[in-house]
C-alpha cells in the first residue's frame, strides 16, 4: 500500500485522500493515516509543483557544479557538503561516485548570478580543490517528465 | 453447402453475406463530432515502450529489412516458447508448435480456416470479440453462438456449451480474459469447459491475447488442464500488454498437425510477419516485464474509479477482472443498448459501444473501454451522471 500511495503521490503531487482510496480500493481514513505517518517519518519531504520556468517571465538558471575536495578524518565529506547545503543557491547536493566528490545544483537569476557564487563562495569554501560548472542550456525531461513532449497519439475513437 | 452467386454482383456469396461490425457505423458517428470522450476505444492509450522502439531503431540501422522465416524469428519462438513454459508450465516445440501471425487477428482467420469445412460448425460465446463470427463465416464454417448471461459474469458454462453442440461441431474459439465484458474465466470454470471439450472432441482456440492485463493474481490457460495442451490452440500476442497495437504481433501455440496447416497457408498469404515487429516483440518479451507491470498498475486504478463510478452513479456492473473494459447494464434506464449508446452520445458526447455490436446476449449492456486517464473517466462519469437524470427528468428523449 504504501509503495501505490508513493507512487501516485510521487508522480502526481497533489491528489485528494479520497481520489487515492479510490484508485486502490482503500478507505480515505487508511490513505490519511498512512500519508501522515510516511510525513512524520520523513518519509514525505514535501510537496511542491514541477514548473518548466523558461515558458515564463521569470528569470531562472540552474548549473551543475562538480566539486572535488579533500575528505576529512572521521566525517568524509559530511561537513564541506553541510556547509555547502546551507547556501539559498543551492538547489539539490548528493555526494556522488565518479571524478568529483560533491554534485552540487545551482540556481540562480543569470548566469553571472552563479558565476558570483561560484567565485566567491563554493570555490574559496575550506575543502574544496576544484569545481567545474556546466550551465543548464535547454531541459528536455526533469522529474521524470518530457518538457517538450509531441502529443502524437492517432488512436481511433472507437475501434474493435 | 452451395455457396452459389447471386445475379450480376461480382463480390462473392460468402462476402455479401457478411455483415459490416456494428462498431464500425458507431465510429462513423463519433467521427463527426467535437469533444467527445471516447470509452469506445479497444487499445491501450500508452505509447509502445520506447526500449522496444529503440531496439526496432537500432536493428534497422543495422540493416534487418529482410523477410524471416515463414514461422517467424526462431528468437522470438524460442522466447515464446520460454515465456508460456515459465508462466503456464506448457512446453511447446519452437521448431514445429509456434507460428508467428500478423497479430492474433490472422491466427484466428488461419484457424479457422484450417480447422473448418464448409458447413461444419464452431462455437462462439455470445457476447464475444466481433471477429470471430466473420472468421468462422469466411472459412464456410457455421458460428454457432453460446449465450452467457449477466449472472454468470458473462462466462461460458458446461450446460450451454453441451446444448449448443451438434454432430458437425468441430471446436470453441473464446477469449479470456473476455473482450467485451472484462470478465475472467478462473481454473475451476475452465475446466468445466475442458470437460466438455474432452467429451465431444472439441479443438479449443484460446485468445489469451488480455492474460497480462488481469487484475487479482494470476491467469489461468485452459491449455494448461489436465488432457487439454493436445487440442487447444493458444492465442496471444503484444497488441494490449505491451501497447504494441500497430506492431501487427502475436502467435498461435498448439498441436504440430494443426500449427503445420496454418503455417501452410500462412506461408502463401503473408509469407512472415513483418521483421520490424518481430524485433520489436523479441525486446518486450525479453525486457518488458517492468513495463507491463507500470501500465496493469494503471489500469488497475482507473478500473477501480470506473467500475465504481459506474455503480454509484446507477448502471450495475460486475467487477471486470481482466482486459480494460467494463459491462455495465443499462435496463435501468429502460433504453437499448443502442438507443443508450446513441443518445449518450448526442446528448453528452460520451461514446460507448452498445452491447448487441458484440452479440444479441449483449443487449441491454454497454462496453466502456478504461483505457483512458483518469481525468477523461471522471468527466465521462459524470456526463453520464448528468444523462440519467436527464432522462430521469424526461428532459431528453431517446435517439432512434
Ligand atoms: C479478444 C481479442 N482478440 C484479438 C484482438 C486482435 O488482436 P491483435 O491486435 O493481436 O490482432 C483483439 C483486439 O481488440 C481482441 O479484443
Amino acid at each position: 500500500m504504501q509503495e501505490s500511495i508513493l507512487g501516485i503521490l510521487a508522480g502526481e503531487g497533489r491528489v485528494a485522500d479520497d481520489e487515492i482510496a479510490a484508485r486502490l480500493g482503500i478507505s480515505s481514513d487508511e490513505v490519511a493515516g498512512a500519508i501522515r505517518e510516511m510525513e512524520e517519518q520523513g518519509i514525505i519531504i514535501g510537496y511542491r509543483a514541477l514548473v518548466d520556468w523558461s515558458k515564463t517571465d521569470v528569470e531562472r538558471v540552474y548549473a551543475y557544479i562538480l566539486v572535488e575536495g579533500t575528505p576529512q578524518h572521521g566525517v568524509g565529506f559530511n561537513d564541506l557538503a553541510a556547509h555547502i547545503a546551507r547556501f539559498d543557491e543551492v538547489h539539490s547536493l548528493h555526494l556522488t561516485s565518479g571524478t568529483a566528490d560533491l554534485n552540487v545544483v545551482v540556481e540562480g537569476r543569470d548566469f553571472r548570478e552563479i558565476a558570483r557564487f561560484v567565485a566567491e563562495k563554493l570555490a574559496p569554501s575550506p575543502g574544496v580543490t576544484s569545481t567545474s560548472t556546466s550551465f543548464v542550456l535547454k531541459t528536455y525531461k526533469s522529474e521524470g517528465r518530457l518538457i517538450h513532449e509531441t502529443p502524437s497519439s492517432q488512436r481511433l475513437a472507437v475501434s474493435p | 453447402m452451395t455457396l452459389k452467386r447471386t445475379t450480376q454482383s461480382r463480390i462473392s456469396r460468402t462476402v455479401q453475406d457478411l455483415k459490416p461490425s456494428g462498431i464500425r457505423e458507431f465510429f462513423d458517428l463519433v467521427m463527426g463530432m467535437d469533444d467527445v470522450i471516447s470509452l469506445g476505444v479497444g487499445e491501450p492509450d500508452f505509447p509502445t515502450p520506447w526500449r522496444v522502439c529503440d531496439a526496432v531503431i537500432e536493428s534497422l540501422r543495422n540493416g534487418a529489412t529482410s523477410y524471416t522465416s515463414n514461422l517467424g524469428m526462431e528468437e522470438l519462438r524460442v522466447e515464446v516458447a520460454q515465456y508460456l513454459e515459465g508462466k503456464y508450465g506448457v512446453t511447446y516445440d519452437p521448431a514445429s508448435q509456434i507460428l508467428i501471425t500478423v497479430g492474433v487477428s490472422e491466427a484466428v482467420d488461419l484457424a479457422m480456416r484450417a480447422l473448418l469445412d464448409p458447413g461444419d460448425d464452431f462455437l462462439i460465446p455470445d457476447p464475444c470479440y466481433v471477429s470471430y463470427g466473420p472468421c468462422v463465416e469466411l472459412a464456410h464454417g457455421l458460428p454457432i453462438t453460446v449465450p452467457t448471461h449477466a449472472e454468470d459474469e458473462f462466462r461460458l458454462t458446461a450446460d450451454e456449451l453441451a446444448g449448443a453442440c451438434t454432430e458437425r461441431t468441430r471446436g470453441l474459439l473464446f477469449s479470456n480474459p473476455s473482450n467485451p465484458t472484462g470478465s475472467v474465466m478462473r481454473r475451476e470454470h475452465l475446466a468445466e469447459v475442458a470437460e466438455v471439450a474432452k467429451d465431444r472432441d472439441l479443438v479449443v482456440i484460446s485468445d489469451e491475447v488480455y492474460a497480462e492485463l488481469t487484475y487479482d493474481g494470476t491467469h489461468t490457460s485452459i491449455a494448461s488442464l489436465p488432457g487439454m495442451a493436445e487440442r487447444t490452440l493458444l492465442l496471444n500476442g503484444f497488441s494490449k500488454a505491451d501497447a504494441m497495437t500497430g506492431w501487427r504481433v502475436g502467435y498461435a501455440c498448439g498441436p504440430a498437425e494443426i500449427i503445420e496447416a496454418m503455417t501452410r497457408m500462412h506461408a502463401y498469404t503473408t509469407m512472415c510477419v513483418p521483421i520490424m515487429g518481430q524485433i520489436a516483440a523479441i525486446e518486450a518479451l525479453r525486457r518488458g516485464e517492468d513495463d507491463r507491470a507500470r501500465m496493469v498498475a494503471e489500469y488497475d486504478q482507473r478500473r477501480r474509479v470506473f467500475v465504481n463510478g459506474l455503480n454509484r452513479i446507477g448502471l450495475d456492473c460486475f467487477e471486470p477482472m481482466g482486459a480494460f473494459y467494463a459491462f455495465p447494464s443499462v435496463r435501468s434506464t429502460g433504453l437499448t443498448s443502442e438507443q443508450f449508446a446513441k443518445t449518450l452520445l448526442t446528448d453528452q458526447r460520451v461514446a460507448v459501444v452498445p452491447g448487441n455490436a458484440f452479440g444479441a446476449s449483449g443487449e441491454g449492456h454497454v462496453r466502456c473501454s478504461y483505457a483512458s486517464s483518469i481525468s477523461d473517466l471522471r468527466e465521462a462519469l459524470a456526463r453520464t451522471e448528468t444523462f440519467l437524470e436527464r432522462l430521469d427528468a424526461g428532459e431528453v428523449q431517446p435517439d432512434e
